[in-house]
C-alpha cells in the first residue's frame, strides 16, 4: 500500500565510468519510510533501466549497496529519505576508494585477493568441540560482518594514500582477529600481520568503526588487540625469552 | 559475430548460495576441476538471509530428538508430499553437515555445557535449530566461502548463465555473461549442478532479493529437465508490511521460536483458533501452558508444557493472519501484531540483533518496547527441478540440481531450518554425483557452435527491438498477474485468468528491449531474467490449477479438503516438442514399509 508524502525529492546520481562520467539530476516522488535505495529503484523502473547498482538483500545482511550518499558513506538499504530536509538534494556517488566500473558499481575484487591471503582456521585435531558461549562472544561480534567494505572505503591507508597494495585493510583485520581470537584455533597469523598485512600503518583514528553498519568495535576490539599482539611477538625480547624459557605463549 | 571467452572445467556449479558453495567444496575436495559461478559478489547469495537457524537432530537441548523424529516432522509438514528418501537422507545427514560446518569456522551460539545451541521452530517437536542469534545464513556463507577459496575453488563474480548447452542428450557446456562489460563466456563441461534458489521476483510482496528469478529452473526446463510440485509456494507468514519501502522483508521465525505472540487487532491470540485438528494435541491447549512452555525454554529447563499455538507450521499460520487481516481484525497497515516485547529488553536485542536493528532502523519500531506489524510474503518454491534423491541428478544426464532450485524434498510445504540444512546435504550430495558421474564418462562432451550462435543472438536481441517494451513494466505486469490470480488461496476461474494472462505476456517478454551499452546494464539483464521467471509462473500457475484439492501451501477455496488421491501424485511440467509445456502427473514415490511404520506408531508426546 504505498502512502505518498506528496513530497519529491531530487537525487543527485553519479552517471559514468572511471574516466569520465556527471551528477544527473531525477526528480523521485517519496513514500513513507522510502530508503534511497528504492529511490535509485525507482529511476531504474521509470527514467533509466541502464543505471547500474548493486543490490541484494534491501535489509541490511548483505552489503552490496555500499555508497556515498551526501558523502557519508553508507548502506543505501539504510539510509532512510525523510533523514534528509525538504528540498535537500540527496547526492549519491560510488565508493571513493574502489575504481568505479559503471555509476555507483564499483570493482571490489581486491578485497577477495587480500582475504585468500589470510591463514584458514586451523583447529586442533584432537579439539573436543566443547566451546562456552562467553569464549565466542568476541569472535560472534567479529563475524557479525557483511562485507559492505564501508570500512576499507574510509579507511586513510587505503582511500587517502591508496596503499592497497601494501594494507590489508580493517575488514581483514576483523577477519583475522575472529580467527585469532576462536578458541579452538591454533594458526599464527602474527607475521603476516605485521609484515604483509601492515598493520601497524593503521593509526587508529577510528573512521571504520563509525560507518559499521553492523556496530563492530573494529580499532577497540580487533585492531588494537591484534597491534598488541604483533608487539608481544616481535618487539618484545624479554617477554619473548620467557616466553620461550617457560614453553608459554597462547598459541604454537 | 560477438567475441567470447572459453573456460574448460570438469563440473560447473551455478549458482553460490549454500547449496552451491557446498558443492563446488565437494567436487574440489576430491580433486575435480570446478568453477563456481555467482550471479551476485561471492558470499552475498540468498543464503546470507536466512536468519532463524539450521535445522539437524543433534539433541543438544532436547535429548529425545533423533532423525526419525526430524524425517516425520518433515513429512508432516511436507504433507506427506516429499519424496521420502530425500526427506530421510536430510534427517539423516544433517547432524554431519552442521558438525562440518562448525569444524571449518562457524561459531554458533552455545549451550551451557558447552554444545551447539538449539531452539524451537514451526513444526519441530523438538528444540532442533543450531543457530547464531538471528544471522544464521551469514555465519553459513562465509564459512563455506572461507572453506571453498582456501581449497582453491576458481570462482566468477557477477556471472550469469543463460544456456546450457548439450551434446546428444548429455550436458557439453554453459554460456553466459558477464555483468560487469556484458562480455559473453563460454563453458566447456562435463557435468553441472544447478544450485540457483527460488523465483520470489515473480510475485510483488516477496522476501527474495533480485537474484531470485528461477534461473535454475528456466535453464534445466529448457534443457529437458522437468519441474516438480511448483504450485507449492511458501508465503512466509511474517514479513514486514510497514513501511511500504520495507513491505515483504522477512521477519524470523525465530521471533515465534523465542516466544513471540501473534495478536489481532482485538487483542485476541489468534492461533489457537487455526490449530488443524490432526496436530492440535502438540500443542498448548490455552495461554497458561504456552506461558510455561516459553518460561521453561528461557530458563533451559525442561517442562511438560507444549509449544505455543504460534509454531504451528508455515502454511498454516500464513493462512491464519491472511484470514485475520481479510476478516478485518488486521493491524493498522494491513497486517496482524507479532510482540516479544514481554521478554527482557537486552536478550531480546542479543538473540534477534537484526530484527532490533531492521525495526529501529527502517519502522522506528522498538520490538523491546512494543509489537511489529507482520504479514504475509512470498519467501519460498517448495517446488523445483526433478532429481534423483541420492545423487541429485535430473533426467537429463550430466545435469544435477541442489538446494532450493529442486523439488521433492519438502513436499507441500517446508519447515523453518530446514532449508539451510537441506542446501548442505544436498549440496555436498549434487557435488560428489557430478563426481561420480564425471568420471564415468567415457569421451567429453563436444559443443557445437551452432548453440552458441544462438545463445549470443538471443543476448543480442533486446538491443535490437525497435522501441522495445521497458522490461521493468513486463516485470512489474508479471508480478500484477502472480500476486493477483495465483496468491495464497486459490480457485479455478481465477488461475484460469492468471493462465491466460501469463500467454498474453510471452509476446511482451519476447519484445522487452534493451538500451546503451552492455557495461553493468540491469535493464539488459531483466531482458534475460524475465524468460525464467515466466517459465516458473506458468509452471506455477499451471500446476496450481491442476491441483484440485488443498494440501499445504496450496490452497483452493473450491477444493477446500486434503484428498487422500492427491496424496499419491506430483504434478511436473516439461517443455513439450513443439516449445509448449506439458503438465502430467506422475506417481509419488512409496515409502518403504519399515518408515511408514514410524507414522503408525501410537505418537510419542510432544514433551516428556
Amino acid at each position: 500500500m504505498p502512502e505518498s508524502t506528496g513530497r519529491q525529492a531530487t537525487l543527485k546520481v553519479y552517471r559514468g565510468t572511471k574516466d569520465k562520467g556527471e551528477f544527473q539530476s531525477y526528480k523521485v516522488p517519496v513514500e513513507a519510510g522510502m530508503v534511497v535505495l528504492d529511490a535509485i529503484h525507482y529511476i531504474q523502473q521509470n527514467f533509466d533501466p541502464e543505471l547500474a547498482v548493486r543490490w541484494n538483500c534491501k535489509a541490511a545482511k548483505c552489503g552490496s549497496c555500499s555508497a556515498e550518499v551526501n558523502g557519508m558513506p553508507s548502506l543505501m538499504c539504510k539510509s532512510r529519505m525523510d533523514s534528509f530536509k525538504d528540498g535537500e538534494d540527496i547526492c549519491v556517488q560510488p565508493i571513493k576508494t574502489f575504481p568505479i566500473i559503471k555509476d555507483l558499481v564499483t570493482d571490489v575484487s581486491w578485497n577477495y585477493e587480500v582475504n585468500k591471503k589470510i591463514k584458514a582456521f586451523s583447529p586442533s585435531p584432537d579439539a573436543d568441540w566443547t566451546i562456552y558461549q562467553e569464549d565466542i562472544e568476541r569472535v560472534q561480534e567479529f563475524r557479525k560482518c557483511i562485507e559492505c567494505f564501508l570500512c576499507q572505503n574510509v579507511c586513510h591507508v587505503l582511500r587517502d594514500h591508496e596503499r592497497k597494495d601494501n594494507f590489508m585493510g580493517p575488514r581483514f583485520m576483523v577477519r583475522v582477529a575472529g580467527l585469532e581470537m576462536h578458541p579452538l584455533d591454533e594458526a599464527n597469523r602474527m607475521k603476516y600481520l605485521k609484515d604483509e598485512g601492515h598493520i601497524g600503518y593503521c593509526n587508529i583514528t577510528k573512521c571504520c568503526t563509525e560507518v559499521c553498519p553492523e556496530d563492530i568495535h573494529i580499532t577497540d576490539n580487533a585492531i588494537i588487540p591484534l597491534k598488541e599482539r604483533v608487539v608481544d611477538e616481535f618487539y618484545d625480547p624479554l617477554g619473548k625469552f620467557i616466553r620461550g624459557v617457560l614453553g608459554g605463549g597462547k598459541k604454537k | 559475430m560477438s567475441e567470447y571467452e572459453i573456460r574448460e572445467h570438469d563440473v560447473l556449479v551455478i549458482g553460490a548460495g549454500g547449496a552451491g558453495l557446498r558443492a563446488a567444496i565437494e567436487v574440489s575436495g576430491q580433486g575435480v576441476s570446478v568453477g563456481l559461478i555467482c550471479k551476485s559478489l561471492l558470499g552475498k547469495a540468498h543464503t546470507v538471509m536466512a536468519e532463524g537457524g539450521v535445522a539437524a537432530a543433534l539433541a543438544n537441548v532436547d535429548p529425545m530428538d533423533g532423525w526419525q523424529t526430524h524425517f516425520k516432522d518433515t513429512m508432516n509438514g511436507g504433507k506427506q508430499l516429499n519424496n521420502w528418501r530425500m526427506a530421510q537422507l536430510h534427517a539423516q545427514e544433517a547432524p554431519d553437515r552442521v558438525k562440518e560446518l562448525e569444524r571449518w569456522g562457524a561459531v554458533f551460539d552455545r549451550t551451557k555445557d558447552g554444545k551447539i545451541l538449539q531452539r524451537a521452530f514451526g513444526g519441530h517437536t523438538w528444540k532442533r535449530l543450531c543457530h547464531v542469534g538471528d544471522r544464521t545464513g551469514l555465519e553459513m556463507i562465509r564459512t563455506l566461502q572461507d572453506r571453498g577459496v582456501h581449497q582453491g575453488i576458481e570462482v566468477y563474480m557477477e556471472c550469469t548463465i543463460t544456456k546450457l548447452i548439450k551434446d546428444g542428450d548429455k550436458i557439453a557446456g554453459a554460456f553466459g555473461y558477464y555483468r560487469e562489460d556484458g562480455r559473453y563466456i563460454l563453458f566447456k563441461t562435463k557435468a553441472i549442478v544447478l544450485a540457483t534458489g527460488g523465483t520470489g521476483k515473480a510475485y510483488t510482496v516477496t522476501s527474495n532479493s533480485w537474484e531470485y528469478t528461477g534461473d535454475g529452473q528456466g535453464l534445466a526446463y529448457d534443457a529437458g529437465a522437468e519441474l516438480i510440485d511448483m504450485e507449492f509456494i511458501q508465503f512466509h507468514p511474517t514479513g514486514m508490511v510497514w513501511p511500504p519501502g520495507v513491505r515483504g522483508i522477512l521477519v524470523t521465525e525465530g521471533v515465534r521460536g523465542e516466544g513471540g505472540i501473534l495478536r489481532n487487532s482485538l487483542g485476541e491470540r489468534f492461533m489457537f483458533k487455526y490449530l488443524p485438528e490432526a496436530t492440535r494435541n502438540d500443542y498448548a491447549a490455552d495461554e497458561a501452558e504456552a506461558v510455561t512452555w516459553v518460561n521453561a525454554a528461557l530458563a533451559g529447563t525442561r517442562t511438560e508444557a507444549r509449544r505455543p499455538p504460534e509454531l504451528s507450521t508455515r502454511d498454516n499460520v500464513a493462512r491464519a493472519i491472511y484470514t485475520e487481516v481479510k476478516e478485518g481484525r488486521g493491524s493498522p497497515h494491513g497486517g496482524v501484531f507479532l510482540d516479544i516485547s514481554y521478554q527482557d529488553s537486552e536478550r531480546v536485542k542479543k538473540k534477534l540483533p537484526s530484527m532490533y536493528h531492521q525495526f529501529k532502523d527502517l519502522a522506528d519500531v522498538d520490538i523491546t518496547a512494543g509489537p511489529m506489524e507482520v504479514g504475509p510474503t512470498m519467501h519460498y518454491t517448495m517446488g523445483g527441478i526433478r532429481v534423483e534423491a541420492e545423487s541429485q541428478m535430473t533426467r537429463v544426464p550430466g545435469l544435477f540440481a541442489a538446494g532450493e532450485c529442486s523439488g521433492g524434498m519438502h513436499g507441500a510445504n517446508r519447515l523453518g531450518g530446514n532449508s539451510l540444512s537441506d542446501l548442505v546435504v544436498f549440496g555436498k550430495r549434487a557435488g560428489a554425483g557430478a563426481v561420480e558421474y564425471v568420471k564415468g564418462l567415457s569421451d567429453t562432451p563436444k559443443i557445437d557452435d551452432k548453440f552458441v550462435k544462438e545463445a549470443i543472438a538471443e543476448m543480442e536481441a533486446p538491443f535490437q527491438i525497435k522501441d522495445g517494451k521497458n522490461p521493468y513494466d513486463v516485470h512489474k505486469a508479471l508480478n500484477k498477474i502472480m500476486s493477483t490470480y495465483v496468491d495464497i488461496f486459490r480457485e479455478e476461474s481465477e488461475l484460469a485468468i492468471g493462465i491466460a494472462k501469463l500467454e498474453e505476456l510471452k509476446a511482451d517478454v519476447e519484445k522487452a528491449g534493451a538500451k546503451g551499452t552492455k557495461a553493468f546494464n540491469p535493464g539488459w539483464h531483466m531482458c534475460r531474467d524475465l524468460k525464467n521467471m515466466m517459465i516458473c509462473s506458468e509452471a506455477i500457475a499451471r500446476s496450481a490449477l491442476s491441483r484440485q484439492e488443498s494440501r499445504g501451501a496450496h490452497s483452493r477455496l473450491d477444493y477446500p479438503n486434503t484428498e487422500k488421491e492427491w496424496g499419491t501424485k506430483n504434478s511436473a511440467c516439461s517443455k513439450g516438442a513443439d516449445g509448449k509445456m506439458v503438465l502430467e502427473h506422475t506417481p509419488l514415490p512409496e515409502m518403504p514399509a519399515d518408515l511408514k511404520e514410524l507414522f503408525v506408531k501410537k505418537k510419542e508426546p510432544a514433551n516428556a
